[in-house]
Formats: structure tokens, sequence, C-alpha cells
């Protein structure tokens, strides 16, 4: 009995202090930011409850939607292509390529970087009078023109490509892995069913790679959500308010423009978005499980 | 398609500066069963995947079928392969996994369920079509390597250790089951295993290898028998050849000499004319006799152990001058540990080998 307590009682005191940060930080933090939405914090927060107006704010709010349109077009593009060109890079890299290590690290490097380094990097590649586009001018091709990140309607596809340079290192890295672990006779089988390579990676490399594909899939989704260094480095936002991202919405109105109740309902809305993705997903991973 | 047979002529594959096979001659011939038996590491995959055409060889020619395939892609020699770890296509159906290569190859589809369904058939895999490969034990995921084999109507098969990935009683069936397959169809297989029963049961013909050399290419009673040299005759047989050192004696009559023991050898095959030097005397376990102690030719070792292995009980033994051997005995031998017996080793079951070379003599 004495030996049971004392058991349970160094299994309470080591799960304390994660207990106390997860209470405390996450769920503490989550419930005032949900409850300061309700309210019309300015500067500094009150508890003045004024129920949905901050949303109904929101809704109606340029820059908000701007910024929702945006890195919903950011997420497509930007994992479906990371996904895409990280997996083709481990591909090539499969080919027993001489130097594979050296050309890996290589691809890596750039997950190595801070998105405000990849994004003032990619700045001034983009950069009409300085970069990609200044180069091939003086070169001689005096039509060239690579002036995207200058143009409202295209500067989120410049943050993509950004986006997808830093990431697709790191997709390649666990593609490769998942590569690695196919048997080697289920290549000679294929072979000698007279299988095209291609034909091959589609139909049955691919498919036994999901692991694979969900781990860079749920990695690369994450820096979807909390993406906003990347923008504030490369356009700011801009021009105007074209390449604007939901996080800095929020980063803004907490700060700059001392607006805690938009802010803090802009993220609870960001915070639900994401709910209302995973949880299907959750759910039908446990489902699953119990099947099995 | 037609069985074809398949013929290497002064093969050699190397890996950057390691000589795996050098100058291999192996001829195979139309619906015979060929094994190629040795240890890891002897060069017989390495063989069967230059066969496959999955390795690119540095010399030599490889024919199948009379067409001399040596550069030619493994889809194009007509031949099917079935792999030790079964090389399944994981997320594909049982059915699709059988199909796929014919339909990739552009084969009609009635053609292709045609084959499947009889190929299923043969190999009782017909209920389970359309399954996936990990709802499967390991002797149906080969029976389905086995079946995706055979529906390319290939001229040879090429089975690289089937078998080695599955426990004993399943190896055992669809062994069995191999060898109803190759009577059925009649078609030419080459079979590697570093399993001796395996290739003594399955074979026409067996090939043991070593080194990169084929030691010895014979009907697997002949292995069995009068193995070439030393390897071979350590290599096949379970439990194992006994060999005890001495020394040929020319007399009256020829006679092997080892301690005080004298065995003739009177009725042995020799392969050249015998001479007076060192030897050794390899005799299997089931081939040693009881016999009366006033035999002249007879031999008394001491029992050190006894190994009951059910239908016979294995004895072992050693001799005055601390030689051991085993033989086999019936399994309700009255014997003890400690006893001394009488045995005879009768001349016509022996094999004499060179003490240096190992060579036959």
């Amino acid at each position: 009995m004495r030996l049971s307590l004392n058991s349970r009682l160094s299994t309470i005191s080591a799960l304390l202090p994660a207990l106390l940060v997860m209470l405390v930080v996450y769920i503490g933090a989550t419930s005032w930011t949900v409850w300061m939405s309700l309210t019309n914090s300015r500067m500094l927060p009150n508890n003045n409850f004024v129920g949905l107006r901050q949303y109904e704010l929101l809704l109606g709010n340029d820059r908000w939607i701007t910024s929702v349109h945006n890195i919903v077009i950011y997420g497509v593009l930007f994992v479906s292509l990371a996904l895409l060109v990280g997996f083709l890079l481990a591909v090539a890299i499969d080919q027993r390529v001489r130097a594979e290590d050296t050309i890996r690290s290589i691809y890596l490097y750039p997950y190595s970087m801070s998105f405000v380094v990849t994004g003032l990097v990619w700045q001034w590649l983009l950069n009409p009078t300085l970069g990609i586009q200044h180069v091939l001018r003086s070169w001689g091709f005096e039509g060239a023109t690579f002036d995207w990140i200058v143009r409202p309607e295209t500067a989120i596809y410049c943050l993509v490509i950004a986006g997808v340079w830093q990431a697709s290192g790191l997709v390649m890295a666990i593609m490769l892995a998942g590569l690695r672990g196919v048997d080697e006779e289920i290549w000679k089988a294929a072979r000698v069913d007279g299988l095209p390579k291609w034909r091959v990676y589609v139909s049955i490399i691919i498919p036994m790679m999901g692991a694979s594909f969900a781990t860079a899939a749920v990695l690369l989704s994450t820096a979807v959500v909390r993406l906003y260094d990347l923008s504030v480095a490369m356009t700011n936002g801009g021009p105007g308010i074209a390449s604007e991202v939901p996080a800095k919405f929020v980063m803004d109105h907490l700060f700059e423009r001392a607006n805690i109740g938009l802010a803090t309902a802009a993220a609870t809305t960001m915070l639900i978005t994401v709910i209302a993705v995973v949880a299907p997903y959750l759910y039908w991973r446990a489902r699953k499980g119990e099947v099995r | 398609m037609q069985k074809s047979n398949v013929d290497i002529r002064s093969l050699q594959i190397g890996f950057g500066g390691l000589k795996v096979l050098e100058n291999l001659n192996l001829h195979v011939e139309t619906s015979e069963f060929l094994v190629l038996l040795g240890p890891s590491g002897c060069g017989k995959s390495t063989l069967l995947n230059a066969i496959a055409g999955l390795i690119e060889v540095r010399g030599g020619e490889i024919q199948i079928g009379g067409r001399d395939v040596t550069w030619a892609e493994p889809k194009d020699r007509g031949i099917a392969m079935v792999f030790q770890s079964y090389a399944l296509y994981p997320r594909m159906s049982v059915r699709r996994n059988m199909s796929f290569g014919l339909t990739v190859a552009g084969t009609p589809r009635d053609e292709i369920e045609r084959r499947v369904g009889e190929a299923a058939q043969m190999l009782r895999l017909t209920s389970l079509l359309d399954r996936r490969p990990s709802e499967l034990s390991g002797g149906q995921r080969q029976r389905v390597a086995i079946g995706r084999a055979l529906v390319r109507h290939a001229g040879v098969y090429l089975f690289d250790e089937p078998l080695s990935n599955l426990d004993a009683q399943l190896r055992a069936e669809l062994r069995v089951e191999i060898k109803r397959l190759h009577a059925r169809l009649g078609a030419t297989m080459i079979y590697v295993t570093h399993d001796q029963i395996e290739a003594l049961t399955l074979a026409d013909r067996i090939a043991v290898m070593q080194g990169g050399v084929i030691q010895q290419l014979d009907t697997p009673k002949k292995i069995y028998r009068e193995p070439v040299n030393r390897f071979v005759a350590s290599f096949v047989g379970s439990p194992a050849m006994n060999f005890i050192p001495g020394r040929l004696a020319r007399g009256s009559e020829i006679a092997f000499i080892a301690g005080v023991n004298r065995v003739s050898l009177n009725g042995y095959a020799f392969r050249s004319q015998p001479t007076d030097a060192p030897a050794v005397l390899g005799i299997r376990p089931e081939h040693i006799e009881l016999t009366a102690a006033n035999d002249p030719s007879s031999v008394s070792a001491r029992i050190e152990m006894v190994e009951p292995m059910g239908a016979d009980t294995l004895i072992w033994c050693r001799l005055a001058d601390g030689t051991a051997f085993s033989f086999r005995h019936d399994a309700d031998a009255q014997v003890r540990v400690g006893d001394t017996l009488t045995v005879c080793f009768p001349a016509d079951a022996l094999s004499l080998f060179d003490e240096t070379s190992g060579q036959r003599l």
C-alpha cells in the first residue's frame, strides 16, 4: 500500500511540470485569447463583453479577407509543389548518383536557414532592378520581365517560390528515407515484369510511401498556418496588402495597431479553421486504429 | 512461350576489383530442373541474376533458347523470376500483382484473365485473388510470387532462394508444390538454394558451387554418393559425412590405414592408380555397419553420445586414436554411452580424398 502510494506520488511529480505547462500555456492562453476576442479590448485587455462584434468587424475587413484568400493559395501551392519537388529530388538522388552525400547536404541547406534570411535572399533575387530580371536584361534579353514581386496580383506566388525552395530539401530527406526502405527485390521483380521506371514509381513505389507523404504533408501544413516571417521579410505584406497572411494580421493588430479584440478574433478564427480540418482526420485515424 | 534451354559460356562477373565468377560454363537442358547449391557468397545468386539480366556481365555469353541474350533486358529474355522476399507489389491485390506486368505489356484482357485464372487454380489462390499481400501468410505470398512468374509463360523460370523466409513446415509443403509444378509444366527451372535437402529433393541435376566455381554438376544421387572433392562431400548430406585422416597402403590388397585400424579398399572404384600417400576417408553415417568383433576389417570404437532422431538414432563414437565419427542406427538400438562397438566401413560406400588437394581418389 505504501509502495503504491509512493510510486503514484513519483508518477504525479514527474508529470507535473508538463501538466502545468499544458494547463497554463496551451489551454490557459488559448482560453484567454478566445475570451479576449469577445471583448472590445483595444491597446490593453479589458473585460467588456461585446459578443461576436469583433468577428463581424473581422469578416468585413478587407485586409483579413485578402489574408485568408492568400493563405489558401499559398497553402495549396506550397504543400503540393514542395511535395512534388521534394519527391522528384529524392528520386533523382536515388538513381545511385555519385557524390550523393554532398548533393543531399546542398539540397538540405535551405532548410537550415531561417524564413527571414530566405525571405531577404529571395526579395533580392526577385527584385526587378537588382535580381533575375536585371541579370537577364544585362545579358541582352532586353524584353525579359520577371516582376511578380512588385505586382499585387502575383506577389503571393513569390512567397510560394521562396517557401518551396526552403522546404523541398526537407521533403527530399523524408522521401529519400522512404525510397531507401523499398525492397531491392521489388525493383528486380519490376524489371523482370518489364515495367518502365516511371510506371514503377507511379503504380508501385508511391502507393507504398503513404507514411512518408503523410509525414511531409503534416510538417508542411504547420508551416503554412504559422506563415509570418517570410511575408514580413520578403514583401512586408505588400505591395499594399497584396501578400498579407493571417498570422501577420494577428501580430500587426496585436502590437502595432493596438486592437487586441480584433487580433484575438482573427487568432480564434485560425484556431477554429485548423480544428475543423484536423478533427475529422484525427477521428478517422482513431476509428482506423480501432478497426485494426 | 516455347520452353528454352540455357547455355552459359565462359561467363565473367565482377564488382570493382572483386571477381565473383570467372570463366563459368553451364548448360541447362530444356525442361530440366537445375539447382545451384552452395554456401552464401559462393556466387550462385550472382549467376542467377546474370541469367535474369539483373546484373551486368564482364565477359562471356548467355544464350536462352538458342538466342544470345547477354545484353538483352530482363523482360526480353523469356524468363520469369521468384524472389526470396517474395517482392510482391504491396498495395496491389493478388490478381493485380499477377496481371500488372501483362497489362503494361499490352496483353489482351481476356488472355490476361485466362492466364491469371489458370495460375491461380494451379496454385490454389483462386479464393485469395482480391486480397492484399499484407493479408496473406508467408506461404501464400510466395505462391502469389510463383503465380506472377507463371503468368509470364516464360521459357525459363528462375528461383532465388524462394523458401528461405518460410518456417520449416511450410518450406517442406511448398517444396513439394514446386516439384509438382515442374512435373506438370515440364518447364525449365533454375533454382538457387543453400539448403542441400531442397537441392536433393527437387533437382534433376545439382551444380554445387564454391568460390565462384562449379565444383560438381551431376544428378543428386551422384553428388551424394560420389562427391568429387571434400567440399562437396561435407556440404551435401545431413548429418554430415565423417572424415577420417590416414594413408593408403598397397600390400597384397590396397587398404586405408588410420592408426591401428585397417580398412580394406577391395571394391572401391579408384579414379586413378592409387599410390602410398596420406589420404582422408569419407563415409556417410548411414553407410557404417555394425559387425562382429572377429571381422578382420572391423574397427572398434567407444560410444560418446547418442542422439535419438525419431526414425533412427545417431551414435557418436570415437576411435582409439581420437578421431570422432557418427553413424546411423535404427531407433530401437540398445546402445549406451561408454559401450564399445565394432563397425565396418563397406568399401563400395566410401569416398577417398587426397589429403592436400581434397580431390576424390
